[in-house]
């Protein structure tokens, strides 16, 4: 019987499995097709302090092995999520749930953090600050590791909950922006955001996606997020959530060797909604494959 | 929503690029005409959502334009291939609202969903009038299909080679006492179909660029009246009301 927990700051999740942000919503969808007890943890979509209806029209674009989108962190606001989407999620998932948190100022994650505080079920809090979809949404702040540690420093002042900073990969370094959340204070990273990119169509010559660019995701950038998740676990001690074109139970396990304490499972879920369940259902699989009886001892283990 | 595998039994040309294909699967989770699938691909990322336009217990019809390589992919499966298939997506039509004299109002391939609209309505009991509106006569398609069904049926194209010269609109503005539409075709048709004076009410079946298929991503939402609403799961029908051009 191979031993799927892991822990992330002192959070015990029962697998590692965990949707990401922006491809599970609050957990609605998803709990009319499964148990989703079943998961680690999930990822809500990434709340503002109001409500933001999101970029124009088309929003997605399509590529080989993966997908473009420029939803623009539509979202009905914190307090909405509270009042409504908090107490169905206790209906739908117990355990610990992640709070994806968008912010366009210091403030504004400060804020969100604190309305969050009292929260029971929130057991981590996901600090976006690689946006890459919104003017000034957070990207500024990911992309300078000064500002990323103001951010850091400011949101665990304001909260008693572990803080996990999600980075964007659209940086010269990411381990230098890693290493700056971790000196300023940061329980983990989660890497990475997407890939900013954009498709012209042919037959009108413009761009497909209203907002021009968008965030590249899906098994085509898995190479590069596990390489950044190396590089990012040479250079810091704290837990990184692996994030980035995760399509199978493999692909998790490989994201773990690389230095992965858990891993977020994005564009997957838009194809197979299943695709969690899937994995969490062969990990055990995996893991007899690879040797190992406790899943969390694959934590880095290509660099021992 | 359902997710299975479901297999090609024909493919069947009808116009230079549009094609009738008929699958054999579990059609359980489909509840009203006007919902869709989305049907993966191999090579393809994302699935290609598509308007139902008929089902029995076990079979599927569709009704697909080749638009790019995915369509294209999709018509070419032979006889046998297997298909990953979310089966039942969206809100579809709800024709206990149509009222004594409802139209349908399709455009090009917009008058998939129609047929099985139609064919549900007759054996409601209902007596819907059908207005299908093509470019020209060598883009219509499933005009027999629909006649033989026995709802009144108006066709228009654009350049007169086949029924009333003109759009659909101008089927519907021939037949007055027609107060309440059921829709399906392009932007600017159902546009056009919505201002028209005599529609008290109606029903207009929207497209988009989609994500997921089931209201996962927000890849698909458009304003409403009513709030900002997502193609795939709050519609794809919305209500003439709540519509924002």
């Amino acid at each position: 019987m191979v031993n799927l927990n892991v822990s992330l700051a002192g959070v015990e999740l029962k697998n590692p499995i965990i949707p990401a942000s922006g491809t599970f919503g609050y957990g609605r969808e998803y709990a009319e097709l499964y148990d989703l007890n079943i998961l680690g943890s999930f990822s809500w979509k990434g709340t503002t302090k109001e409500a933001r209806l999101g970029n124009p029209q088309p929003r997605i674009a399509e590529m080989t092995g993966g997908m473009l989108n420029a939803v623009g962190l539509q979202n009905p606001g914190m307090d909405a999520v509270l009042e409504k989407e908090v107490p169905n999620i206790a209906k739908i998932f117990q355990g610990p749930v992640i709070a994806n948190i968008g912010g366009f100022s210091i403030d504004e994650y400060v804020e969100n953090c604190r309305k969050l505080e009292d929260v029971e079920q929130v057991k981590i809090l996901e600090v976006n600050i690689s946006c890459p979809n919104v003017h000034a949404g957070g990207k500024n702040f990911g992309c300078d590791p000064k500002a990323a540690a103001q951010v850091t420093k400011a949101v665990k002042a304001a909260t008693s909950k572990p803080v996990f900073m999600k980075l964007t990969p659209n940086v010269t370094d990411i381990s230098e922006i890693a290493r700056a959340c971790e000196d300023a204070g940061a329980d983990g990273v989660c890497l990475i955001n997407t890939l900013l990119g954009m498709r012209i169509d042919l037959k009108t010559k413009r761009p497909v996606i209203a907002n021009r660019t968008g965030g590249v995701s899906g098994p085509a950038v898995f190479p590069v997020a596990l390489r950044m998740v190396w590089d990012v676990y040479e250079a810091v001690r704290i837990p990184i959530i692996g994030c980035g074109g995760v399509s199978s139970a493999e692909d998790a396990a490989e994201m773990m060797l690389a230095g992965a304490s858990a891993v977020e499972v994005g564009a997957a879920n838009l194809k197979d909604p299943f695709a969690c369940k899937t994995m969490v259902e062969k990990l055990p699989v995996v893991c007899e494959k690879l040797g190992v009886e406790r899943i969390a001892d694959l934590t880095g283990a290509a660099h021992r | 929503m359902k997710k299975s595998l479901f297999t090609m039994e024909h493919a069947r040309q009808l116009t230079e690029d549009t094609y009738e294909l008929v699958l054999s699967g579990d059609t359980s989770a489909i509840t009203a005409p006007g919902q869709f699938v989305n049907i993966a691909l191999p090579g393809k990322f994302l699935r290609r959502p598509i308007s139902i336009c008929n089902w029995t217990d076990n079979a599927l019809m569709l009704l697909v334009k080749v638009v790019g390589e995915g369509t294209k992919e999709l018509v070419r499966c032979v006889p046998g291939t297997e298909l990953d298939v979310l089966s039942g997506l969206g809100n579809g039509f709800d024709m206990s609202l149509a009222g004594e004299h409802p139209v349908l109002a399709g455009g090009g391939i917009g008058i998939a969903p129609l047929y099985g609209l139609a064919q549900r309505m007759l054996e409601a009991g209902m007596r819907p009038t059908v207005a299908l509106g093509f470019r020209t006569g060598k883009d219509a398609f499933y005009l027999e299909e629909f006649a033989s069904l026995g709802s009144r049926l108006l066709i228009a194209t654009e350049d007169g080679s086949l029924g009333t010269r003109g759009f659909v609109t101008d089927c519907i503005r021939a037949v007055p006492e027609c107060d309440y539409v059921l829709s399906c075709g392009p932007l600017p048709m159902l546009k056009a179909v919505h201002a028209l004076p005599q529609l008290k009410d109606g029903q207009f079946s929207f497209e988009a660029r989609m994500g997921c298929g089931f209201g996962a991503c927000m890849g698909c939402t458009v304003p409403t009246k009513d709030g900002y609403k997502r193609v795939c799961k709050d519609g794809p029908i919305l209500y003439k009301e709540e519509i924002v051009w």
